[in-house]
């Protein structure tokens, strides 16, 4: 599988994003000015303040030419991973629900947090083996999470949809919600469930020496959620 | 006397010093001509109270890649690639308006390190405050933090440490410093010189608006007072989005092997930058203001060549390359405009269009300040306040509880989870999980560990010995997780030098900055002096920061300070004898003194290569430096990070001849708190003071003996997090 990451102007953690992809398959960045993405299997909108957050986070990525391409790559059923502002971004041009709101401390947080993954979220890794820390609702994972305006929000019966039809991929784990979401929700996806975001950022935990492993999954999971375009 | 001679009294220069601009002339400067030399000799950018001090600063190492007089210092880290990094002050635009100013201080530091053709990969910094139940101190410390955040977390660049004190002296002068690390490959650095008679001068970035005018020499170079809302106009307005842009931007440019060299524009704007090229290069450089792309059209040349317009590098570039630079600058959709050549006639001409607007010798203008002698006057005794805030006569429990809460010594969790520590992959130890920052290098196989201190309250009891100990506890906390130093950076931050006392603080502190970087063998590879730090109620402490950066050959063998495990021995390794005098205690009881014990460097010195060895071989289960608060507050740390408890005895210190109470909280260098197996510490000459376990910390010190429980001493630990999220 060939991961395309996005590079927009002001993004913090593509470097970061295309290290972890490169652990699972081969990896490259994609310009955001980018029309054309054949030969890209599964696309990652990372994180970080595409042109300086200004006007809304995410709004002025989201007329991207690299993001129309992802549009259709989407439409078609490619695996599509928005993390943090990706996740923003996402929102943004439509491919997820939801909208991303500043913290309820109205500060910017950095915190390593355990995340719920729902129980279909995750697939079974290489050799069966699954992360030994395990609610009854899914199963933990421990990854950073860092942003100013990441409180998810959506109209109660838009929440009520996601939850019965299985889209919250991701909820904090009881007590660690650390902007005020709404429900606990950490990441959705779309109905289809090739379409990824969450807040909290996976890619930085692909090292041990770094803290956790355990963003590893979320990358397996999305490879595996979408049909590689 | 002529308009122009009054004018340079408001622009801060002295009528000797306009005599000595006339003379060196030939004639009078006109006005671009004036303004241009008021920044270039004030304090800021000539250092003319502090030049003479700072030759006795050891400067040359076998690791040293870049020192004093470039953008910033820089070590080599192996495998063919260094780290660069300096400490920079941005005090009194943070005092006045302390968003802005924290933030474009990160902004001016992290394009120090860009200009070498590093990439920052890292930011640590250091802040002073009145004390907190100051409605001012409250609103300084909360726009500051978010004002680093605001920046650093735009960037993508990880804030991985660094400290917050908390003192009266600081209340109306706050002190900002930043420190950035960058990584390179040494072959690709650049330098700051002009080369190339011919070559263009291309300024990039963003627009050059009027902000900021005068920075240097109305801000940095006096005293705060009365009436400084109307000196907030001479703050930049940072916008980290442009600064991204320009860092991606510039390194762009270097990989692609496109500049001749590069230079970044901070205080005095594009005077300083130009005018450093050229005096770096031996060369002379031509500037055309019509050529500045501008925010606002009708900005006059002398407006032009001072602003402090934020997030804007200087390039030389060969004419052959000039449409590819303009090209990638296009790409990041970062303004660009070639508005300059180097020269060979050692002059820098402000031209606008055709005509000739300005034209001074560059020896001069950067050179050429007068450098003056301090006039030192030892004070008789204490010079600052005291103000008792703990009762006499409490429980041994009840002074641990209130030195854990102390805003010193308390947990600055409520600060650091305000900035991006994870971003770039490197980040292997993170705010208070050790004592310096740890940051892995695949690039070069190894790590490196960063740390940022400085006690002003104990160099202002003893400018010798609390700058010795600045150093040392810095050298401590590299050695805590394995790291040997490579390089020292630092910041004097201090008052008015023309007042005697303060000019005593600067010598001596300087001198033992220089004593004892020599004796440790770690170079000065960079700094930056700040004076004239000073409020209505007189200078603040004398605050030298030292910055260090040590090099760790495995990154998987890294001690955390916090215990590690039930059963585990706890011993003191190093030359620690600790005292009542200058520390957290004695200011709370208001009791501070002039006078500190010497430290014993060596002793220091030695003790630092044990520890650093132990962690590197995995000796040590964990390892803590003893500083603020003393070796109860250090037992409290490690015991709070852990989750377990202990059980202590401090007999082995009162073998020292310290009391009780010294034993528990007195401070002073050379202390290592450290865990593990028994027979391993006890092999590295450590002294058993007992074991890691239960729920309390336990400490037997005779009639001051104390039991609390983990929870409880959390909590006090903890306060802060509350505290600072309610009203004053």
């Amino acid at each position: 599988m060939i991961w395309g990451v996005l590079q927009f102007p002001g993004s913090c953690d593509e470097r970061d994003a295309l290290h972890a992809c490169s652990r699972l398959g081969e990896a490259r960045l994609v310009w955001h000015e980018e029309r054309d993405l054949s030969g890209v299997d599964a696309v990652v909108v990372p994180g970080g303040f595409s042109y300086g957050d200004y006007l809304r986070a995410g709004a002025i990525a989201r007329f991207s030419p690299a993001m129309e391409a992802v549009a259709e790559m989407a439409a078609a059923g490619a695996p599509v991973l928005g993390i943090c502002n990706g996740f923003q971004v996402l929102c943004e041009a439509g491919l997820l629900p939801g909208a991303l709101l500043l913290n309820e401390s109205m500060r910017f947080t950095c915190r390593q947090v355990d995340l719920i993954a729902a129980r279909d979220a995750l697939t079974t890794p290489e050799g069966g083996q699954v992360n030994e820390r395990r609610d009854q609702e899914g199963e933990r994972l421990s990854i950073p999470a860092k942003h100013g305006e990441g409180r998810y929000w959506a109209p109660e019966e838009v929440l009520d949809a996601l939850e019965a039809n299985g889209q919250v991929a991701y909820r904090y784990a009881p007590g660690q919600n650390p902007n005020g979401s709404a429900r606990d929700i950490a990441g959705v996806r779309n109905e289809a469930g090739n379409v990824v975001g969450l807040m909290p950022h996976p890619e930085h935990a692909v090292d041990p020496l770094t803290g956790s492993t355990d963003g590893l999954r979320v990358f397996e999971a999305v490879a595996a959620a979408g049909a590689p375009a | 006397m002529t308009t122009e001679t009054a004018k340079h009294r408001e622009l801060g220069l002295t009528d000797s010093e306009f005599a000595l601009i006339v003379e060196k002339m030939g004639r009078e400067p006109n006005v671009v001509e004036l303004a241009m030399f008021s920044l270039l000799w004030s304090e800021h950018c000539a250092y003319k109270h502090s030049r003479k001090l700072l030759k006795q600063l050891p400067t040359e190492g076998e690791r040293v890649v870049m020192g004093p007089g470039e953008n910033a210092g820089a070590v080599d880290v192996g495998n063919g690639y260094a780290v660069a990094f300096k400490v920079e002050s941005h005090n009194h635009p943070s005092a006045v308006e302390p968003f802005q100013g924290a933030a474009t201080g990160v902004g001016g530091i992290l394009r120090d390190v860009i200009a070498l053709g590093a990439r920052p990969i890292a930011i640590l910094d250091s802040l002073r405050f009145g004390e907190l139940d100051s409605v001012r101190s409250r609103h300084l410390l909360d726009g500051a933090v978010r004002g680093i955040g605001h920046y650093g977390n735009s960037i993508g660049v990880p804030n991985v440490g660094g400290e917050i004190y908390f003192e009266a002296p600081y209340e109306h002068n706050c002190l900002v410093n930043a420190m950035c690390v960058g990584l390179a490959k040494t072959e690709d650095m650049v330098r700051a010189a002009a080369a190339g008679v011919g070559n263009a001068v291309v300024l990039m970035g963003a627009l050059t608006g009027r902000d900021g005018i005068g920075g240097a020499s109305v801000l940095a170079s006096a005293e705060l007072g009365e009436g400084d809302e109307a000196k907030r106009p001479t703050v930049q307005i940072g916008d980290p989005f442009e600064e991204s842009k320009v860092l991606e931007c510039c390194l762009e440019l270097l990989e692609k092997g496109l500049l001749v060299s590069l230079q970044d524009l901070g205080a005095a704007g594009l005077t300083s930058s130009a005018a450093e090229m050229a005096s770096a290069g031996g060369l002379g450089i031509d500037i055309d203001v019509a050529r500045v792309p501008l925010r606002e059209a009708d900005m006059e040349p002398f407006e032009i060549m001072v602003s402090e317009s934020q997030e804007r590098m200087l390039a030389v570039v060969e004419p052959a390359r000039v449409a590819e630079v303009l090209a990638v600058c296009e790409k990041w959709q970062t303004g660009s405009a070639e508005i300059g050549t180097v020269t060979d006639n050692g002059q820098v001409r402000i031209l606008r269009g055709e005509e000739v607007v300005g034209d001074m010798p560059v020896a001069a203008l950067v050179d050429g300040c007068p450098l003056y002698d301090l006039e030192p006057g030892e004070p008789a005794g204490w010079i600052y306040g005291n103000r008792a805030t703990l009762a006499a006569g409490i429980s041994a429990e009840d002074e641990l509880l209130a030195l854990l809460a102390a805003p010193s010594i308390a947990s600055k969790r409520w600060a650091f989870e305000q900035y991006d520590s994870v971003v770039g992959s490197r980040t292997v130890r993170r705010p208070e999980s050790a004592d310096a920052a740890v940051l892995q290098l695949p690039e070069s196989g190894n790590a490196i560990a960063v740390a940022i201190d400085g006690n002003g309250r104990r160099v202002a009891c003893d400018p010798q010995a609390g700058t010795i100990e600045a150093v040392l506890e810095c050298a401590q906390n590299l050695a805590c997780v394995g790291a040997e130093p490579l390089g020292l950076t630092n910041c004097l931050n201090f008052g008015n030098p023309e007042k005697p006392a303060t000019a005593w603080q600067l010598d001596q502190a300087v001198s033992a900055l220089a004593e004892t970087c020599t004796a440790i063998g770690v170079p000065v590879v960079g700094g930056n002096v700040s004076l004239y730090n000073e409020g209505p109620e007189g200078p603040i402490y004398p605050t030298p920061v030292v910055g260090m950066v040590g090099e760790l050959p495995d990154p998987t063998q890294v001690a955390g300070s916090a215990f590690a495990k039930e059963g585990d021995a706890i011993a003191l390794i190093g030359p620690f004898s600790p005292t009542f005098a200058g520390s957290e205690l004695a200011k709370q009881r208001g009791a501070l003194d002039k006078g500190l014990p010497r430290p014993d460097v060596a002793a220091v010195a030695a003790a630092c290569a044990i520890v650093r060895d132990a962690v590197r071989a995995g000796r040590l289960a964990s390892a803590h430096d003893v500083s603020d608060g003393g070796l109860a507050c250090a037992l409290a740390e490690c015991a709070i990070g852990s989750g377990l408890g202990c059980r202590v005895d401090v007999q082995p210190l009162r073998d020292r001849g310290c009391s009780p109470e010294d034993a528990l909280f007195g401070e002073g260098s050379g202390g290592f708190l450290v865990s593990g197996e028994r027979a391993e510490l006890e092999a590295l000459g450590g002294v058993l003071l007992g074991e890691v376990g239960g729920t309390k910390i336990e400490i037997a010190a005779g009639d001051r003996s104390l039991v609390v429980g983990l929870g409880t001493a959390e909590s006090a630990w903890r306060s802060l997090d509350e505290r600072l999220d309610s009203p004053v």
